[in-house]
C-alpha cells in the first residue's frame, strides 16, 4: 500500500484519464509536491486525502492549469498540460469540470446566468430554448429549480454548493475535480452534496478527483483513495484498505 | 529599504503594468468580442458616470466663474470673463477633473470589483470554465473607459459652461446668445482637440490601472480595499503626468 503501489482497481474500465508523472510544485522554499505520481482511471472517484496545506488543491489546480508545475508532467486525455497553447488549454478544460471549495458563483449574476455563461461562451450555435433547458436540467439534478432566477447572495451555503456543482456538471464534463466539497457543511448538506457527487458521477458517466479530509466524505464518495504525505503519494488503495492500515500515518486519518 | 531597493520595486511595477497593458493590445483585437460585456460596461462606466460628473462640473463652472470675477473686475476687463473661463475649461479644467472624478468613482470600482472577484476565486472559475477572463473582464473595460471618458469629458464641459454662465449671472447681466457666442469665438482648434484626445489616454490610465490593481489583488478583505485605495491613487497620480506629457507635446506641435 506504499507509495507507487497502485493496486486498486475497483472498476471495470482501466483507462487512464489523468497521468501524473514526478509532479513537484513549491511556492519558494516551500516545496509542496515533490514528485508526487497519480493515475485517474476512467469512470473512478479517486480521493485524495491529506492534511490542511499538503498540496492537495495546489495538484487539482495543476491539473487544470491554473498552476504551473516546476517539474513533473500531467497528461489529461493523452495531452499533455504543460505544452498545450492558451487555446488547446481553453479546449481541454471544457471537458474537465471544478468545483471550488468557495463555490465562486459568479456573484454579480443569477443563478441562470452563471449556468449559461459556461454554455455561451462555448456552444455559439445553440439556442435559446436548449440553452434554457439545460439550465433547468442542471437545476434539476440539484433539486434546485426554484433558485433560477435569485442571485447567489440569497443562497444558503449549501445551497450554493449545490448550485456550483450545476455550473460544473452543465458542459457534461469528462473529469470534475472537486476541491474539498464538503468543507464548512452541516453533517445533513454534507451528506446531500456527498449522494449528490455519487449520483452525477453514476448518470454521467464521469471521473472524479475529490479533494477531503472530511473522512465520511472519503467513505461515501471513493472509489479509490490516495494519501499525499510530504509532497508524494504516500499510500494508495481503497477506503476500507487504509482504513485497516496498520501504518501510524495512515491510522491518524481513521482516528 | 534603500533607495536602490525602491528603484528597483518602482521599474519592476512599471514594467507589470506596461506588460498588462500589452496583453491588452493583442487580446482586444481577437474574435470572438465580448460585446454584450462591453455595452455593459459602457452603461456603467459611462452613462451611470454622468450625474457625478454632471453636478461636479456645474459646481466647478459655477465657483471658477465667481472666483476669477473679482480679479477681472480689478483690470477692468470682466468682459473677458466667458471666453476665460471657456478656455480654462475646455482646455484643462474639466478634462482634467473629470478624469479625476472619472478616476475615484470607476477605478476604485474596478480595482474593489475585480479584487473581490480574485480573492473569491470567480476570475479562476472563469478562467477553468475555458472563458479568457482578461479578455472578458479586463479588455472590455478598459476599452470602455477609453471611448466613455472623452464622451463624459464633452458633456461635463457643456455643464460646467453652463454653470459658469448662471455665475455669470449673479452678478450681471448677460444673454445665454451672447456668453456663449463670445466663448465659441475664441475657442481655436488648439484649444479643443489636443484636449479631447488626451482624454483617450486618461481613460486608458483609469481601466488599466484599475483592472491591473484588482487583478492582481492580494488575498483578503484588506488586499481588496488596498486595491481600490490604490487604484485611484495611482490613476490620479497619473493622470497628472500624462497631462503634463500631453501639454508638452502640444507646445512642441505648436498648438499652443
Amino acid at each position: 500500500m506504499r507509495s507507487g503501489a497502485a493496486k486498486t482497481a475497483t472498476k471495470e474500465n482501466n483507462d487512464p484519464v489523468i497521468t501524473i508523472e514526478n509532479l513537484c510544485k513549491g511556492f519558494g522554499d516551500n516545496k509542496v509536491l515533490q514528485g508526487f505520481n497519480l493515475r485517474l482511471n476512467k469512470q473512478e472517484n479517486l480521493v485524495v486525502l491529506g492534511r490542511s496545506g499538503s498540496g492537495k488543491s495546489v495538484l487539482i489546480k495543476c491539473i487544470i492549469g491554473l498552476l504551473t508545475p516546476d517539474s513533473g508532467d500531467i497528461t489529461v486525455f493523452g495531452d499533455h498540460v504543460s505544452e498545450l497553447d492558451h487555446e488547446a488549454l481553453d479546449r481541454l478544460r471544457t471537458k474537465i469540470g471544478f468545483l471550488f471549495q468557495s463555490n465562486a458563483l459568479y456573484d454579480s449574476m443569477t443563478i441562470r446566468e452563471n449556468l449559461e455563461f459556461p454554455l455561451r461562451r462555448h456552444w455559439f450555435e445553440i439556442s435559446q430554448e436548449d440553452v434554457d433547458d439545460m439550465v433547468m436540467e442542471a437545476l434539476e439534478n440539484v433539486s434546485l429549480q426554484h433558485t433560477v432566477d435569485m442571485m447567489p447572495a440569497e443562497l444558503s451555503g449549501g445551497m450554493a454548493k449545490r448550485v456550483a456543482l450545476a455550473r460544473t456538471m452543465i458542459l457534461k464534463p469528462d473529469i470534475i475535480l472537486y476541491d474539498e466539497p464538503t468543507t464548512g457543511l452541516d453533517p445533513v448538506t454534507a451528506k446531500e452534496i456527498e449522494n449528490l457527487i455519487v449520483k452525477l458521477q453514476k448518470k454521467y458517466k464521469t471521473s472524479s478527483i475529490i479533494i477531503s479530509h472530511d473522512m465520511t466524505c472519503v467513505k461515501n464518495t471513493s472509489d479509490r483513495v490516495v494519501l499525499l504525505l510530504d509532497g508524494k503519494c504516500y499510500a494508495d488503495g481503497t477506503f476500507d484498505e487504509l482504513k485497516n492500515s496498520t501504518d501510524e500515518h495512515i491510522g491518524q486519518f481513521f482516528e | 529599504m534603500t533607495l536602490i531597493d525602491r528603484t528597483k520595486d518602482f521599474l519592476d511595477h512599471a514594467g507589470q503594468i506596461a506588460r498588462f497593458a500589452g496583453r491588452l493590445f493583442s487580446l482586444s483585437i481577437k474574435p470572438p468580442y465580448e460585446i454584450k460585456e462591453f455595452l455593459a460596461q459602457c452603461y456603467f462606466i459611462g452613462y451611470k458616470s454622468l450625474p457625478l460628473v454632471g453636478l461636479t462640473g456645474f459646481i466647478m463652472g459655477l465657483v471658477l466663474t465667481m472666483q476669477l470675477r473679482p480679479s477681472l473686475v480689478y483690470y477692468g476687463v470682466q468682459s473677458q470673463l466667458p471666453v476665460m473661463v471657456g478656455v480654462a475649461i475646455v482646455r484643462e479644467i474639466g478634462p482634467v477633473i473629470t478624469a479625476l472624478i472619472f478616476a475615484g468613482k470607476i477605478g476604485s470600482s474596478i480595482g474593489a470589483e475585480l479584487g473581490s472577484m480574485k480573492v473569491t476565486e470567480q476570475i479562476d472559475a472563469m478562467e477553468v470554465s475555458g472563458t479568457n477572463p482578461y479578455k472578458y473582464l479586463v479588455a472590455t473595460r478598459v476599452v470602455a473607459t477609453i471611448l466613455m471618458l472623452p464622451v463624459l469629458t464633452m458633456l461635463g464641459d457643456a455643464i460646467s459652461l453652463f454653470g459658469a454662465y448662471i455665475g455669470v449671472n449673479i452678478n450681471s447681466v448677460t444673454s445665454f446668445n451672447l456668453f456663449f457666442t463670445q466663448i465659441f469665438r475664441n475657442l481655436q482648434f488648439g484649444d479643443v482637440v489636443p484636449a479631447m484626445i488626451k482624454t483617450f489616454f486618461f481613460g486608458f490610465v483609469v481601466g488599466v490601472i484599475g483592472c491591473y490593481k484588482g487583478y492582481n489583488s492580494s488575498k483578503g478583505t484588506r488586499g481588496v480595499g488596498n486595491s481600490a485605495n490604490s487604484a485611484v491613487v495611482l490613476s490620479s497620480v497619473l493622470i497628472f503626468v500624462v497631462d503634463l506629457l500631453a501639454v508638452q507635446i502640444t507646445a512642441l506641435l505648436g498648438l499652443n
